[in-house]
C-alpha cells in the first residue's frame, strides 16, 4: 500500500519536502492554516543575495508540485497522536488523516517589535519594521515616511527580538543582517540621494555572496554601518527619529535623526506549534525551537520515531538554507519508510 | 647567534600597547567572583548610550567592563565614580549582565587595591 | 526562714543580667545624638508617655498586631508576655500578704511556695485574700502553659500559626529558649510537689500535688525541684542579653523612643542598635519575602537583624533585598528593616566615593511655568507612558513643560538605597536647584521611585509633587478629564515604591474602575508582591528576577484578566518582559479613552437616568 505522509506547514519547508516525497511516491497531504500557500514568503518581496522576488519563488516552487498531492488549506492543526505504528493528525474544522509519517515544517514567527517598547514601534509613526517595509517595496508604490515625505535618513536597526535576554531570545536570527544589507540596498535604489545607516553589534555575513552584498553596500550605495545597538529612540516635532547608540568604535555616545527607522525583527518559535510539539512530547530546547534527534548526523529526525522536522521550526534559516533542508527530510522519511 | 642590541629607532612605542602580561588582573578576578556577569557583556554599546552619566562626562560602562577585563585598572577607579547607579542600563542590557552590582563590585575591589596595592583580596 | 541556697543560681542571674543591661543602655544613651538625648528626655515628661504606655500595653503585652496576623500566634505570644509580667505583679502582691507588706527580697516572691508553706483550709476559699492569690497563680500559670504548648506545636506545625517558616536559631537563643521552656513546667513542679507535701497551692498544684504523692517520693524531690527552677530562671537571665530574648527589655525602650519622635538616623548608632535588638526573631518577615522564591531566605529582615547586631555583617546578604518594604509592613515590633538594610550597606559601601563635579552647572534657559512633568530615567524607557501623559495634558488643555525630555540626572534615590547617602545628597541638591529654576508650583513625576525621594529627601519649598495617577485623579474629581469606559477586565499592580512607599492605593484604582472593570487580586495594596524588577535589589541575577516576577505575575493573573494596568515604568517592563499578558501604565489606559469632557453625561443627568 502507498505510504501517507502529512506535512504540516507550505512554506517553502512544507512545499518543497511535499514535492520530494511525491516524487519518491508517495502519497502526501500537506496541511496550511492559512487560506494560501506560501507563508512568509508571500508578503516578502525580494530574496537576499540575488534580489529574486520571493512571490516568483514561491510560483516556481508550486509549479514543481505534482498534482497528486492534497493540499489541505485553511485548516490548523489541533492534534497529533501517535496510534500503533501510525499517527492521527486533526485540524480544527474536524478534517483528519492517518499517515505513517508526519513533516513538521510549521516554520518561524516574526518577533513582535511591540515588545520593545523603547524603540517606539507602535508608538512613533516612522518606526516600522523590516516586514513593514517588504510589503512597502511590494506595493511598489512611491517610497515615503508616515507623513508622506521622502526620507533623507533611513536608519536600520539589527537583532531586534534577536540575541536580547530582556525578551527571552539569546539565539541569532541568522538573516537580518543580509536582510538589513538587502533592504538598506533596495532604500537606496529608491531614493538615491539618501543617507541610509545600519547599526549593529556583529555583521553575520555567513552566506555565499553575502559578503559581496555586503561590500556593494559600502561600494556603491555608501550605506554607513555604525557599530552600537540601539538602547531608545525618540521622536521630534516633525516625526523624525532620533536615535542613540554608542558609536563603539570611537566610544563615544551617538545621536542621529532618521525620517524612517526599520527594526530587524528577528525570529521566534510561534507559541501555537510550541502546544503541537507538546502534545506530541518533542523537547524544545531554550531557544523555543525544536531539536532535531542530533545537530549534525540526524539533523531532521526527532526522539519521536515518524516525526520529521525541516526549516525554521528548527532555528533560524535563510530560505535556501530551508530548501535544502527540506529536501534532506524528504530523504530521511523516505528512509524511514523504506 | 643573534646579537641583542637596544633600539635603533624601530621598537614600538610600549606605552601605546595593552601589555596584557604586565597589567594587573586581580582585580578582574575579584570582580568576576563577585558578579560573574562580568564575562557575559558583548560590548554592544546599549548601556553606555542610554547611561545617564554618560550624556555629561565621558563615561563609558562597555569601556570600563573591557579595561577591568584586560586589567587595564590604572585611573579606572575615577570613571566608575562617575556612576549614578541609576540601573537604565540593566534595564536595557541584552545581556542580562548585573551593570549595577558590577560597578559596585568593581569600585569596592579598586578601593581596596588602590588601599593596599596588594594581589588578591577578598570581594 | 526567707533564705535557702537553692534561691542564688536565680540571683545571680538576675544581678548578672541587671548589670549588663544597665551598661548596655548607657552606652545607648552615651551614643545618642544629644538633639535626641533631648527629644527623649521632654517626652518623658509628657503624653508621650502615655502613648508609650499604651503602645507598650497593646503591643508588647497583648501583641495585637500579631493577634490579627493569626489568632493562635498572637495568643502564644500573649501568654508568655503578659502571664509572666501577672506572675511577677501578683506574686509580688502575694508574698505581701504573708509578710505583712515588708520589702521583700527579689527572689522571695518568686519561690514563695518553697517558703510559706500556708496550711489553711479556708471557708469560701476564693473569696479570701490567700484563697484569691492560690488560684489566681495557679490560673496564669496554666495560661502561660498553654503558650508553652502551642510553642512546641509551633515546632513542627507552624503552618497552625500561619508561618510557613520559622527562623532557624542559634546557639544562645538554643540556651535561652530552652531554659525558658523549662522555666515554667519547673515552676509548675516544684509548687505541685510543695504543695502535695505542705498543701497550700490552688486548684492546680494542689490536684496535681496530690496526684504526684500518691506515685512519687515527693520529699525527695521538691527541694531538686526548686533548685531545677532556680537554675532554669539563672540560665535564662545570663543568656537573655545575647539571646532574641533581649527584645523583652529593649522593645520598650524603642516604643518610646519611636513616640518621642526619634528617628534611625545614622548608622550604626543607638537607635539603629535598640532596633536590632528589638526584633524577637518571631518570624513574621520570612514568610511575606519574595526572597524565599530564590533561595534566599537567609536574606530576609529577621536574618539581616540577626547578623547585624551579632556584628557578622554579610554582603551579600545585604545586598540581596529588594527593599519592597513588605517586611516593613509585616513585622508586629515595626523595626525599620529597610532602613537598617541601607544601614548596612552603607558601611560595605564605605569606600566608595562617588564624584558627579561633571555635572557643570548649566544656565537656566525655559520659561517659569505652573506644573512641570518629570518622566525620570526610568520613564524614557517607557515611551508609550510619555506619550500617554503629554496626551493627557494636552486633552486637558494645561500648560505643562516636559522637564527631562531631553534626559535628566537621576534623582538619587537608588544610590540613597545601595547606602550611598552623601552620593546621593549631592544629586538630590543639583536636581533640587534645577527644579526650582522652573519656579513651578506642581511637579508631576511617572516614577514612583523619583515621587518617594522627591517628597522625602527633597526641599521644593511649597512645590506640590504628585504621581501623575494621583494627578490624573484630580483631573478626573473635577472635571477636566473624562474618561470612556471599555468592556475589558483589569487586574492593579500596585508599585511597592507608590503603595507601601507612599501610600498611594486609591487613586489609580479609582481611574482605572471608569474605565474597566477591576478584579481583585490575592496580595495587593499594602501586600501587594515586588514584580522583580526592584532597583533597590543590588545583586541578583536575572534568572532569579524573573522567577520573582513569573510568581507575581501568576498571582495577578489568577482572574484571568485582559490586561495588566501599573502604576511605574520599571514595573511595566518588568512584568512586560515575560510576554504572558498585556501590561501598560494607568496613563496609557487612560489616554487610550479619553473623550471630550462636555460628552460625559452630568451627574444629574446620571442620576435622571439611574
Ligand atoms: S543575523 Fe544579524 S541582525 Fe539578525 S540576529 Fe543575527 S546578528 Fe542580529
Ligand atoms: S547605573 Fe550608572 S552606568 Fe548604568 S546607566 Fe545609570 S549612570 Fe550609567
Ligand atoms: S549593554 Fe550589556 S552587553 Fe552591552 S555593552 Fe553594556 S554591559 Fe555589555
Ligand atoms: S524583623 Fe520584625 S517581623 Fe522580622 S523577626 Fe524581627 S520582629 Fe519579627
Ligand atoms: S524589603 Fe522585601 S525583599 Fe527585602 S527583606 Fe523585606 S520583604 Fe524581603
Amino acid at each position: 500500500m502507498q505510504k501517507h505522509i502529512v506535512v504540516i506547514g507550505a512554506g517553502p519547508a512544507g512545499l518543497e519536502s511535499s514535492a520530494n516525497l511525491s516524487n519518491l511516491g508517495f502519497r502526501v497531504t500537506l496541511v496550511e492554516k492559512e487560506e494560501v500557500t506560501g507563508g512568509h514568503l508571500n508578503k516578502w518581496h525580494a530574496l537576499f543575495p540575488s534580489l529574486a522576488s520571493g512571490k516568483h519563488t514561491i510560483e516556481a516552487i508550486v509549479k514543481g508540485l505534482n498534482p497528486g498531492i492534497k493540499i489541505q488549506t485553511a485548516t490548523k492543526v489541533t492534534g497529533i497522536e501517535a496510534v500503533n505504528d501510525y499517527f492521527t493528525v486533526s485540524g480544527h474544522n474536524g478534517w483528519q488523516e492517518k499517515a505513517d509519517a508526519v513533516v513538521l515544517t510549521t516554520g518561524f514567527q516574526l518577533f513582535d517589535s511591540h515588545r520593545k517598547e523603547e524603540y517606539g514601534y507602535g508608538i512613533y509613526e516612522n518606526v516600522i519594521t523590516s516586514a513593514d517595509l517588504e510589503k512597502q517595496f511590494a506595493s511598489g508604490k512611491e517610497f515615503v515616511n508616515r507623513q508622506g515625505k521622502k526620507p533623507e535618513r533611513v536608519g536600520f536597526v539589527h537583532c531586534v527580538g534577536s540575541r536580547d535576554e530582556k525578551v527571552n531570545n539569546l539565539h541569532c536570527s541568522k538573516v537580518c543582517c543580509i536582510t538589513a544589507v538587502k533592504q538598506a540596498i533596495e532604500v537606496k535604489q529608491m531614493i538615491p540621494e539618501a543617507d541610509v545607516f545600519c547599526f549593529y553589534m556583529d555583521l553575520r555575513m555567513f552566506g555565499r555572496h553575502y559578503e559581496e552584498l555586503y561590500k556593494q553596500a559600502q561600494e556603491k550605495y555608501n550605506i554607513q554601518f555604525i557599530r552600537g545597538r540601539l538602547s531608545e529612540s525618540t521622536e521630534d516635532k516633525d516625526g523624525n527619529i532620533i536615535v542613540k547608540v554608542e558609536d563603539t568604535l570611537l566610544g563615544k555616545p551617538l545621536r542621529i535623526k532618521v525620517g524612517l527607522l526599520v527594526l530587524m525583527a528577528g525570529m521566534e518559535f510561534p507559541p501555537a506549534t510550541k502546544a503541537l510539539t507538546n502534545m506530541l512530547g518533542l523537547k524544545n530546547v531554550s531557544d523555543g525551537f525544536i531539536q532535531p534527534l542530533d545537530e549534525v548526523l540526524h539533523s531532521n529526525l526527532t526522539e519521536i520515531p515518524g516525526v520529521f522536522i525541516a526549516g525554521t521550526c528548527s532555528g533560524p534559516k535563510s530560505v535556501s538554507d530551508t530548501m535544502a533542508d527540506a529536501r534532506s527530510a524528504a530523504l530521511a522519511v523516505a528512509e524511514y519508510l523504506k | 647567534m643573534e646579537k641583542k642590541v637596544k633600539n635603533f629607532g624601530y621598537s614600538v612605542t610600549r606605552d601605546r600597547q595593552i601589555d596584557f602580561d604586565a597589567n594587573n588582573h586581580d582585580v578582574g578576578k575579584i570582580v568576576a567572583l563577585a558578579e560573574p556577569t562580568l564575562h557575559l557583556c558583548i560590548s554592544c554599546g546599549t548601556c553606555s548610550a542610554t547611561c545617564t552619566a554618560s550624556q555629561f562626562t565621558e563615561f563609558s560602562l562597555r569601556q570600563v567592563i573591557l579595561l577591568v577585563r584586560r586589567g587595564e585598572t590604572k585611573g579606572l577607579l575615577k570613571e566608575v565614580s562617575k556612576c549614578m547607579l541609576c540601573g537604565k542600563c540593566q534595564l536595557v542590557c541584552p545581556r542580562n549582565v548585573s551593570t549595577r552590582n558590577l560597578i559596585i563590585q568593581i569600585s569596592r575591589a579598586l578601593c581596596n587595591h588602590e588601599v593596599s596595592g596588594s594581589a588578591m583580596l577578598k570581594p | 526562714m526567707t533564705f535557702d541556697l537553692f534561691v542564688l543560681p536565680f540571683f545571680f542571674g538576675l544581678i548578672f543580667l541587671t548589670v549588663v543591661l544597665v551598661q548596655k543602655y548607657s552606652r545607648w544613651i552615651a551614643m545618642m545624638d544629644s538633639s535626641d538625648r533631648v527629644k527623649a528626655g521632654m517626652a518623658l515628661f509628657s503624653v508621650n508617655l502615655l502613648k508609650s504606655i499604651k503602645e507598650v500595653v497593646l503591643e508588647s503585652l497583648l501583641h495585637r498586631k500579631m493577634f490579627k496576623r493569626n489568632p493562635l500566634l498572637g495568643y502564644m505570644h500573649m501568654s508568655f508576655a503578659l502571664g509572666w509580667l501577672l506572675l511577677i505583679i501578683l506574686g509580688n502582691l502575694e508574698s505581701r500578704v504573708y509578710s505583712g507588706g515588708h520589702i521583700n527580697p527579689p527572689y522571695y516572691p518568686i519561690f514563695l511556695k518553697f517558703f510559706i508553706h500556708d496550711k489553711r483550709v479556708l471557708p469560701f476559699e476564693l473569696f479570701t485574700l490567700p484563697g484569691f492569690f492560690r488560684f489566681i497563680m495557679d490560673f496564669i500559670l496554666l495560661f502561660v502553659l498553654s503558650g508553652l504548648v502551642l510553642a512546641l506545636f509551633k515546632r513542627t506545625r507552624s503552618k497552625w500559626f500561619g508561618l510557613k517558616k520559622t527562623t532557624q536559631h542559634n546557639s544562645f537563643d538554643k540556651w535561652a529558649i530552652t531554659s525558658l521552656w523549662l522555666i515554667f513546667p519547673m515552676r509548675l513542679l516544684a509548687e505541685s510537689f510543695t504543695a502535695g507535701l505542705y498543701q497550700g497551692g490552688g486548684f492546680l498544684t494542689n490536684t496535681l500535688g496530690s496526684i504526684f504523692d500518691a506515685i512519687l517520693p515527693l520529699q525527695y524531690l521538691a527541694y531538686p525541684a526548686w533548685w531545677a527552677y532556680s537554675t532554669m530562671l539563672g540560665i535564662f537571665f545570663v543568656t537573655l542579653p545575647w539571646s532574641r530574648f533581649m527584645h523583652i527589655p529593649t522593645e520598650i525602650v524603642l516604643i518610646f523612643l519611636r513616640n518621642a519622635g526619634i528617628e534611625q538616623g545614622k548608622y550604626p548608632g543607638s537607635f539603629s542598635e535598640i532596633e536590632l535588638s528589638s526584633c524577637p526573631r518571631c518570624g513574621v518577615c520570612i514568610d511575606v519575602c519574595q526572597m524565599n522564591e530564590v533561595d534566599k531566605t537567609s536574606s530576609t529582615a529577621v536574618y539581616l537583624i540577626r547578623s547585624l547586631r551579632d556584628q557578622q555583617p554579610d554582603k551579600q546578604l545585604n545586598a540581596n533585598c529588594m527593599m519592597c518594604g513588605r517586611c516593613l509592613q509585616a513585622c508586629p515590633v515595626g523595626i525599620d528593616t529597610l532602613g537598617l538594610r541601607v544601614g548596612a550597606r552603607s558601611v560595605d559601601n564605605k569606600s566608595i566615593a562617588m564624584d558627579f563635579s561633571y555635572l557643570k552647572k548649566q544656565p537656566f534657559v525655559g520659561e517659569e511655568t505652573g506644573i512641570v512633568y518629570f518622566a525620570g530615567c526610568m520613564g524614557h524607557l517607557t515611551p508609550g507612558v510619555k506619550r500617554a501623559i503629554v496626551q493627557i495634558f494636552n486633552h486637558a488643555k494645561i500648560d505643562f513643560t516636559f522637564l527631562d525630555e531631553d534626559g535628566s540626572i537621576c534623582c538619587g534615590r537608588p544610590l540613597k538605597l545601595a547606602g550611598l547617602r552623601e552620593a546621593a545628597s549631592k544629586l538630590v541638591s543639583e536636581n533640587t536647584r534645577m527644579i526650582k529654576n522652573t519656579g513651578a508650583q506642581l511637579l508631576v513625576t511617572s516614577c514612583p521611585i523619583c515621587l518617594k525621594t522627591f517628597n522625602n529627601d527633597y526641599q521644593l519649598e511649597g512645590m506640590k509633587v504628585m504621581h501623575h495617577s494621583v494627578y490624573i485623579d484630580k483631573l478626573v474629581t473635577e472635571g477636566k478629564l473624562a474618561l470612556r469606559p471599555e468592556e475589558l477586565k483589569a487586574v492593579y499592580h500596585d508599585p511597592c515604591e507608590l503603595g507601601r512607599g507612599s501610600g498611594i492605593y486609591e487613586q489609580p484604582r479609582n481611574v482605572l474602575k471608569q474605565i474597566a472593570e477591576v478584579a481583585d487580586v490575592a496580595e495587593e495594596q499594602e501586600n501587594s508582591l515586588c514584580c522583580g524588577g526592584s532597583i533597590g535589589e543590588l545583586a541578583m541575577d536575572f534568572t532569579q528576577r524573573n522567577i520573582i516576577r513569573d510568581n507575581a505575575l501568576k498571582i495577578l493573573c489568577e482572574s484571568k484578566p485582559d490586561l495588566l494596568v501599573t502604576a511605574c515604568p520599571l514595573c511595566k517592563k518588568t512584568y512586560d518582559s515575560a510576554n504572558c499578558i498585556k501590561v501598560k501604565d494607568i496613563a496609557e489606559v487612560v489616554a487610550a479613552n479619553l473623550v471630550s469632557v462636555k460628552h460625559q453625561p452630568k451627574t444629574t443627568e446620571m442620576v435622571e437616568q439611574g
